[in-house]
Formats: C-alpha cells, sequence, structure tokens
C-alpha cells in the first residue's frame, strides 16, 4: 500500500508533472510538494499518484560512497587476512 | 534504474550479511511494520541471510489487513445504493466482507471502479454529477494526504457529490501498541514511506518510553541489510534510539507541506485493528469543517451484521506471534486466489507474500 517509486520529472505543468519510471511515463501531482522545491531533471517518489518526496541526490551519493568503502575496506581485511594466515574479527 | 539497482548488489547484501553475523550475540526479534518491507523482505530472501540470532517478524503494516469486516460490510452497504459509485483502490476489491466482497457486488451490476490515485476519483465525480463518488480511504500516513488534498480540492471546487469513506490510521499507536501486549520485539524496522512524510519524531517515544531502538528503512536489499546491522548495533552496544537509514528519502522532519495537510482535513479518533483491538487516537476522522466530504455523516446506510471468519488467525499473525505457516487455512482452504482473511488477500499482507515466495 506504500509501495512508492523513485521517478525522473521530465516535464513540469503547474502543479503536475510528466515523470519516467524506466521506459514509463507517468503523470504525478505535486500538490504535496512546495512548488520551488522540484525541478525538471529532479527525482521524486511517487506514490498513489502523487509526488510525496524529491530525492535528495547528495544523501544518496553519501550512501553508496559509505557502502563503497564498507566494500573496499572488507576486502582489504580479507587481502590482509589471507597474506597473514590470520583472523582479524 | 537509478535510486533501485543500486542498491540490489548481491556483494553488498552479502557484506553487510557477513557483518551482522561477526557482531551479533544476543537473540533478537526485529518487527518490521510496513507491507513493503514485508514483501521485500520475503522476496528476497532476507531470513535465510541471516545468523540464527536475528529473527524477523512482520507487524501490521499492511493496511488492508488491519482494516475491520465491519467497514468493508459498509462499503458493501455503500455500493448497494443505486446513486453511488465507489472508487477504491485495488487492494480492497477482493477482501472479504461478511456475507460479500466489492468483487462480488462488481459482477453482480454495482458501479465500484479501481483508481489508481484519488485524483481520479475527483475525476469520475466531476463527470458524474447526478451521482455520489464514495472514495474508501485506506492507508497509513504516506497515503492519508493524498486523500486530504483530494477532499481540499473538491471542497474548494464546490464538488459536493465526493465524499471520502476513511479508514486511514496511523502507524506509532500500533507499534506501542504491540509492546504494551507483551509481543516480544528487540527493535523495529520503521516504515520508510510512513516516515517520509511523518519524519522521525513520531517514534521518539519508542526509545524513551520502551528502550527500543527504530531504524526507518529503505525497501532494497541492501536497505533492509543495513537497517538490520544498525539496528543489531544499538541492541549489542545498548544505545536504542531512532535512526534513518533511508537518507535519500526520509527527512527528519518529514514532508512539512503533507502534514499541514493531514491536519488540515483530520482528526485523530480510536480506531480498531485487526488483532490490536481498539487502539485510542489511531485513526484519522474528517473535521467538521470538510463533513460535506464525509460519507459517514452524509450517506445514511443499513450495514449487515459482522461476521468474523472461524479458523482464522490473521490477528495473531499481524501480531507477529503466529507466522502464517502455523494457520490450518494457510495454502488449503486459503489461498490468494480464494482467501478467507485479509492477510492472503493483499499482496504485501504476511500471508500472501509468504504464499508467493516461500511456500
Amino acid at each position: 500500500m506504500c509501495l512508492s517509486i523513485p521517478a525522473r520529472v521530465d516535464e513540469i505543468e503547474g502543479n503536475s508533472a510528466i515523470c519516467t519510471v524506466g521506459n514509463s511515463s507517468y503523470k504525478a501531482s505535486l500538490e504535496l510538494l512546495t512548488p520551488e522545491e522540484v525541478q525538471v531533471g529532479d527525482y521524486v517518489l511517487i506514490h498513489t499518484g502523487f509526488a510525496i518526496q524529491k530525492l535528495d541526490e547528495v544523501d544518496a551519493m553519501e550512501t553508496l560512497k559509505t557502502f563503497n568503502d564498507f566494500k573496499t575496506l572488507n576486502e582489504q581485511m580479507d587481502q590482509e587476512e589471507k597474506d597473514n594466515n590470520t583472523h582479524l574479527i | 534504474m537509478k535510486y533501485i539497482d543500486e542498491y540490489r548488489d548481491k556483494g553488498l547484501v552479502r557484506l553487510f550479511a557477513e557483518e551482522i553475523k561477526k557482531i551479533s550475540t544476543k537473540h533478537v526479534k526485529l518487527m518490521e511494520v510496513c507491507g513493503g518491507h514485508t514483501m521485500s523482505i520475503q522476496k528476497f530472501g532476507i531470513p535465510d541471510l541471516l545468523p540464527s540470532t536475528v529473527e524477523l517478524i512482520s507487524g501490521p503494516g499492511c493496511p488492508v489487513c488491519v482494516t475491520s469486516r465491519g467497514y468493508i460490510d459498509q462499503a458493501i452497504a455503500y455500493c448497494r445504493l443505486a446513486d453511488v459509485i465507489i472508487a477504491t483502490y485495488g487492494d480492497l476489491i477482493r477482501v472479504p466482507g461478511s456475507t460479500s466482497s466489492l468483487e462480488k457486488e462488481r459482477a453482480l451490476g454495482a458501479d465500484i471502479r479501481i483508481v489508481y490515485s484519488v485524483l481520479d476519483a475527483l475525476i469520475i465525480a466531476r463527470e458524474n454529477r447526478s451521482k455520489k463518488v464514495v472514495f474508501l480511504g485506506i492507508g497509513f500516513e504516506t497515503t492519508a494526504p493524498g486523500s486530504a488534498a483530494a477532499i481540499i480540492k473538491a471542497s474548494m471546487a464546490g464538488l459536493r457529490n465526493f465524499y471520502v469513506y476513511s479508514a486511514h490510521k496511523v502507524m506509532p499507536p500500533a507499534m506501542e501498541a504491540l509492546i504494551d501486549e507483551g509481543v516480544q520485539i528487540n527493535g523495529y524496522l520503521g516504515p520508510g514511506h510512513v516516515s517520509t512524510i511523518t519524519g522521525e519524531k513520531i517514534y521518539y517515544d519508542i526509545p524513551k518510553k520502551y528502550g527500543l531502538g527504530v531504524v526507518i528503512s529503505g525497501f532494497e536489499p541492501v536497505d533492509v541489510m543495513q537497517s538490520i546491522l544498525m539496528l543489531v548495533q544499538q541492541i549489542e552496544s545498548n544505545q536504542p534510539k531512532v535512526e534513518i537509514q533511508y537518507t535519500r528519502v526520509v527527512k527528519p522532519e518529514g514532508n512539512i507541506k503533507a502534514q499541514q495537510m493531514l491536519e488540515e482535513v483530520f482528526e485523530p479518533r480510536d480506531d480498531w485493528w485487526r488483532g490490536l483491538g481498539v487502539l485510542k487516537d489511531s485513526g484519522l476522522k474528517i473535521r467538521e469543517n470538510y463533513q460535506a466530504h464525509d460519507a459517514e455523516k452524509m450517506i445514511e446506510v443499513v450495514v449487515e451484521k459482522t461476521i468474523e471468519p472461524k479458523g482464522c488467525i490473521c490477528g495473531l499473525i499481524l501480531k507477529g506471534i503466529k507466522k502464517p505457516k502455523d494457520c490450518k487455512l494457510f495454502g488449503t482452504v486459503c489461498t490468494p486466489s480464494d482467501p478467507v482473511g485479509s492477510c492472503m488477500v493483499s499482496n504485501e499482507g504476511s500471508c500472501a507474500a509468504f504464499y508467493m515466495y516461500n511456500r
């Protein structure tokens, strides 16, 4: 019920936006956001025809960077364990 | 697809699984209270990736599942009126009432239309001025602002034949009621899209009053695994708090405009939840200022006596006390094509999700 999908805003017309998800187009109402908040090219989360939040690219990048750091750290620890034949954790 | 594919990375999921295994020493039960999480956890096989110390249980996070039979019976009574068109999300159409369902009534000729958005119901009302259009407003804080927006629009446009029959509910009273009832939970995976609207403050009482952590989680497997890790870290270090894993969407303050619309149109009322009974201030009632659009106030109807199905343990499943497989009806008498209880109807109900991915 609370399912929502991230969609790219392609066009804005007054209070609604034409958005793309994968290869499909959706019309979404922007009434639950403040007008100056959304611009063409932004990603918004659509729920039952309403954009309910703009996705935060900076936060998304930050999370992905944390994931990648985590991955790198794990790979380094694996390598160290292999090289020294020890268990670090 | 951007914001989806990168959160389905198998390598990362495995890394999180290893990390959880490394730090987990205490046996914990973590509950999710969102149908989207129920589906995601079953679909991606997350329980199989966790150590035996970490158990996931599903709570009352599917609005269709917690809605009373009495609500369905009243919707059926509305649809039997000659001048009423029912507009509803598809989720409700097959939910059994006491003696019928909206699907059966439609086959008998009732005018019932499935809509993707409440805005479509407004269009139906505009195009059918001689009929009363009743929109079945179900859902939690994610969905209720749409109903509020539609009621405000109808009011401003003088669209007097548009009504909402509200079964909208809010999540925190149910989360607290489960702990009060003594259901064994060590932490909550917080519902990501409810929190998109409400922000994190609605959960502050849970660490404060009950000493349990809440991690507001996204829905992709990497999100869920990271959230489980964050909860396990909180439990192992004995530092329960409210944290947001799903930062790309959920802001601490939530969506203020949507909150204002909810406040403008709805007021809290006591409401009944399957499995939990009546919970104080857990439902949303349309305020008097907008009662011209409140189906309960404006459309008189006689509703049949509610009969609950025998043998169905939906209520216990929604509390996380029983699992779908514990039900004698599961997969035999009760299946997605012929459901007895509401947990088997909605595809995000525990029984339906378990039937589909794990049977």
